[in-house]
């Protein structure tokens, strides 16, 4: 009797602040669903007859699928580029730590702290001449950049809360240490691993500053698609709720489904 | 799992389609503004497409100070993303003094270059040369609820004073009912509030800088103009009004919350759509008031379309932009879309058109505004530069935020008009040092 | 798996203090990769950085050229407005790693706990990440914030309350609202990743043991925490101190200078008008700044990462 009204109590709790916490867009939702005219309106109306039309529009005017695509790929592109250098590294960093480690680690850090603003004359210039403006691959490179510190970091936090007693047992069983990565490591930090990508992910597909200024037609992402929808003049709240739901729709997918992954908690008691 | 394979089959449709289209002959990347104006251009620039078979368009469309950053990066380190640009009477003078743009001299007989408003093509030009076509002007007027009007017994003079704006809103402000006697951009911005500002205070005989390039902001003009703002605002204007710029303005009084605003001409066609106003069927409007003098109670803008140097196809460029800016293209939209949504402010044939006087009653007023103001002198004292509701040098965007960031906390009573003021002149002397204009 | 556990158990205290060495493995070439690539990506925008803090390039004046020596930092120093924009930044980062870091834990812990429905909740409690900051800022200042239109004034007034105008009054304030509305998604999600590596078997020894939820909080999940918690402050940190789309959107940087930040100060003037000197001197310093906060949070990180 007792845990079920704890567990009564945990939902009442949970869910107030999951609705709490996701009410903004859920009424940005539904303003994507409303006219102009009542997206601005007070009282606020939470029934009205929901319309198409903004959504309409939205397909109408930009190629949406062309910007999807370009997201889907510098996104999907450097989180997997990332994983490829981090893995190994976060792998060594966190079983083989050496005196240097944490100022490795501090340094791959600080190669972040240097605001955009400040770069980006530098870096457009360098753009330019590298001939990589406005193109996928470009946007990949950078992304890969920019969120490699993060994944070494989280990559490498999560592994150390692998215990090493299981990769030594390996080890012992005749294991290399790429054998230990890969067939005893990966597998028990894939939680790990995937929220972390799936954080690199959504960095990546909301960064708004590299993405604007680095493309324009053929390889912009999503965040120029919203940019095209946002203050223009005239009332807009209702487009760019459709044009951000359009936006955000590829992403939620991806998230619903590495739930999965995320839910797998590291069980060392099912190992009994 | 089920959503993957339909969502990667159109993918692939839509990939190859993209590689079919790809094979036309020459592509002309246009970089715009979200604009509706611009949209509707979009959306009609099908039909140049298709007159022209061997010309492929390549739409970019950002929000405003995005697009501004964007253009500017490329025009001036030469990188050729785009063939066509839109920029507005800010911009033009300046990249033309840098040698940016392709001067459009060599226009066909029938483009009509003389029905194209006089102050709308002087502020494309430089040195007797223009650089830009138009395809959008605006100036700032007056707007106002009749049926409040009519409720206090007041009559809206056609060039009311800023005394009698200050007596209509102490009349119809009724914020209980939630409804403020005046709305006003208070959002800091060398665009947003600074575009107001600096109309009120060229009509109450100041100016931004003296000619030798003293900054004058702490001046007794600016004093007067600004206290007159703060106290208007503070008295009879909305909450929340130093974070509403022109679009929370518009949807304000569209859904009837405002007395009267006074803004840019291109909100009458808003206001008095059905669709998009709550106040359709009850708003007037007027001229921008004035104080003391009336040059520079109005501002002047409009959005253009250059050709960068750095444009590997300026011929195919030309043509698109010849077409867009032309009266067909005008006609056309007018035809298919409504003549509410022609582009205003650009040639005097469109107001003539009787057509399209009908669908805006407003038009007459509109233009009135266009064709008297001038940024050439703006202000009852002589000034270096041009611009009404700005200052055409490059240090103008960080002196008119930052300015517009010290009224705006004035404006929220954060600290007093004299110290905002007196802070925002020694942050504009001290740019202008920097960048060499004063000694 | 069982033949595993088996050896587990019986080689763990042998091979213990092997652990601590591992020096017969040279692991390094697994790290070259990372290490050259980030090198490469630091000091090539770096030194261009550096380059252009000490030459007069202004994009729209390209007659303005020329070496300037420490002219740009010079100017930089005399703006009034740096010192101000350092303490913002400072306060923004603060507030919201805090709000954040304190947030995500509470409801790691809270949704560690089985429910109905646990992991829909989850879902929209990590969706606010989901949304461009660009938009997430807008939602809040004109649907949710706005004191005529916004969903909060609705709600006040309803009840009879004067409307609060957020941006006006309490600017700082609601930007950190905002950014920590988007930043307790990740806090979150990291903290319940790490929770969920709990090993049972220590927390099914401490309840045999008596203690109590809140001792068990403090006692077992919290230190449990620790490195997580660590890695959340030090990326979050990364990040906010270059917030900038959020007040570009809602405050640009106002009323006054009040929620002017560094990131903010470096666009207002060093972009907006295209003065690339002044924008990478800004960036120097910025990236001075970043590096002493880290130092500091550092010293606490360190500490943790030796720990176990």
């Amino acid at each position: 009797m007792r845990a079920s009204r704890g567990k009564i109590g945990f939902t009442v709790l949970g869910w107030s602040v999951a609705l709490v916490i996701f009410f903004p867009i859920f009424w940005m939702a539904l303003t994507a669903f409303k006219t102009e005219v009542e997206a601005v309106a007070t009282p606020p109306s939470l029934w009205f007859t929901p319309t198409l039309e903004n959504f309409e529009e939205v397909f109408e005017r930009s190629d949406y699928l062309k910007f999807a695509w370009n997201s889907i790929a510098v996104s999907f592109g450097s989180t997997l580029l990332a994983l490829v250098f981090a893995v190994p590294a976060a792998y060594a960093m966190a079983f083989f730590p050496s005196k240097r480690t944490p100022d490795t680690l501090l340094w791959m850090l600080s190669t972040k702290m240097m605001p955009p603003v400040g770069v980006l004359v530098p870096m457009y210039l360098l753009f330019k001449n590298l001939g990589l403006l406005d193109t996928v691959t470009g946007l990949t490179i950078i992304y890969t950049l920019i969120n490699l510190p993060i994944v070494v970091w989280m990559l490498y936090t999560y592994f150390k809360d692998v215990p090493y007693e299981i990769l030594e047992a390996g080890r012992v069983d005749g294991a290399t240490p790429l054998q230990q990565l890969f067939l005893l490591l990966i597998p028990l930090a894939l939680p790990g691993i995937a929220s972390t990508g799936l954080l690199a992910l959504i960095l990546a597909w909301n960064e708004a500053f590299w993405s604007l200024n680095l493309t324009s037609s053929q390889g912009a992402p999503l965040t120029a698609f919203i940019a095209s929808y946002s203050a223009p003049q005239g009332l807009f709240w209702a487009k760019l709720s459709a044009a951000s739901l359009m936006a955000i729709a590829p992403i939620l997918v991806v998230g619903w489904m590495s739930q999965r992954q995320l839910v797998q908690g590291l069980t060392f008691g099912a190992v009994k | 799992m089920m959503r993957i394979v339909p969502l990667s089959a159109a993918l692939a449709a839509a990939l190859s389609l993209a590689g079919t289209a790809a094979h036309a002959a020459t592509t002309v990347t246009i970089a715009t503004v979200n604009n509706g104006e611009m949209i509707v251009m979009q959306k009609l620039s099908k039909q140049f497409e298709e007159k022209h078979p061997d010309i492929k368009l390549n739409w970019v469309v950002l929000e405003e100070n995005v697009l501004r950053q964007r253009v500017t990066t490329d025009i001036a380190t030469g990188s050729g993303q785009f063939d066509v640009m839109t920029i507005g009477t800010y911009e033009v003078p300046i990249w033309a003094k840098q040698g940016w743009l392709l001067p459009l001299d060599n226009l066909p007989a029938d483009y009509d270059l003389d029905d194209v408003l006089k102050p709308v093509r002087d502020g494309l030009s430089y040195e007797g040369k223009l650089y830009a076509l138009p395809f959008y002007g605006e100036s700032s007027m007056t707007f106002y609820r009749k049926d409040l009007f009519k409720k206090a017994g007041l009559k809206m003079p056609e060039r009311p004073t800023y005394d009698d704006i200050a007596k209509f809103a102490a009349a119809i402000t009724d914020k209980g009912a939630g409804v403020y006697g005046i709305c006003l951009r208070g959002k800091p911005g060398w665009g947003e509030n600074m575009a107001f500002l600096s109309t009120l205070i060229n009509t109450y005989g100041g100016r931004w800088f003296d000619e030798k390039w003293n900054p004058e902001i702490d001046s007794p003009q600016w004093k007067q103009a600004i206290g007159f703002y703060v106290e208007l605002m503070t008295k009879y204007g909305p909450p929340g009004a130093s974070s509403n710029g022109f679009n929370e303005n518009l949807a304000l009084f569209a859904s009837g919350k405002c007395g009267m605003w006074i803004d840019a001409t291109v909100a009458a066609g808003m206001l008095f759509n059905p669709k998009e106003s709550q106040v359709a069927d009850k708003v007037g409007f007027a001229q921008a008031p004035v104080a003391v003098t009336p040059k520079g109670a109005h501002w002047l803008w409009s959005w253009a379309l250059a050709i960068p140097k750095s444009s590997k196809v300026p011929e195919a460029a030309q043509q698109f932009v010849t077409w867009a800016t032309s009266k067909p293209y005008i006609e056309l939209v007018g035809t298919s879309e409504g003549w509410t949504s022609v582009p205003p402010g650009t040639r005097k044939s469109t107001y003539q058109n009787p057509k399209y006087r009908e669908a805006a009653p407003f038009a007459p007023s509109v233009l009135q505004a266009i064709e008297t103001a001038d940024p050439t002198s703006p202000s009852a004292k002589p000034v270096p530069y041009t611009g009404v509701q700005y200052v055409g040098i490059p240090e103008f965007q960080a002196i008119g935020t930052q300015v517009g960031q010290a009224i705006a906390g004035a404006l929220t009573g954060q600290m007093p008009v004299d110290q905002a003021l007196k802070s925002a002149q020694a942050v504009a002397t001290r740019t202008m040092r920097q960048a060499g204009y004063l000694k | 798996m069982a033949a595993l556990a088996k050896a587990t158990l019986a080689i763990r205290t042998a091979f213990q203090s092997a652990r601590k060495t591992g020096r017969e493995v040279d692991t390094r070439p697994l790290l070259w990769p990372s290490v050259i690539v980030l090198f490469l990506w630091m000091i090539v925008p770096l030194a261009m950085t550096l380059y252009f803090s000490v030459i007069r390039y202004n994009l729209l004046n390209p007659a303005l050229t020329g070496f300037a020596g420490l002219e740009n930092y010079a100017f930089l120093f005399e703006d009034p407005a740096l010192w101000t924009a350092l303490w913002n930044t400072l306060v923004l980062v603060g507030s919201v790693l805090i709000i954040t870091v304190v947030l995500g834990t509470l409801f790691a812990v809270l949704y560690n706990q089985d429910f109905f429905g646990r992991s829909i909740a989850r879902l929209l409690v990590i969706a606010p990440f989901f949304v461009m900051p660009t938009v997430s800022a807008l939602i809040w200042k004109n649907m949710m914030m706005h004191p005529v239109n916004g969903f909060i004034a609705w709600l006040q007034s309803s009840v009879g309350l004067q409307p609060t105008d957020w941006f006006a009054h309490y600017p700082m304030l609601s930007v950190i609202i905002i950014v920590a509305w988007q930043w307790v998604p990740f806090a979150f999600l990291i903290l319940l990743t790490s929770i969920q590596s709990l090993d049972s078997e220590q927390k099914e020894a401490a309840r045999i043991d008596g203690a109590g939820p809140l001792a068990m909080f403090f006692y077992i999940i919290l230190p449990h925490l620790r490195r997580a918690i660590s890695v959340v402050i030090m990326i979050e940190t990364i990040f906010l101190l270059t917030i900038f789309a959020e007040i570009y959107v809602t405050t640009s940087g106002g009323p006054g200078l009040a929620t002017t930040n560094l990131a903010y100060l470096i666009y207002s003037v060093g972009l907006l008008q295209f003065d690339a000197g002044y924008a990478s001197a800004g960036g120097v310093i910025a990236v001075i700044l970043a590096n002493i906060v880290a130092f500091f949070l550092v010293r606490t990180v360190s500490r943790n990462l030796q720990h176990t």
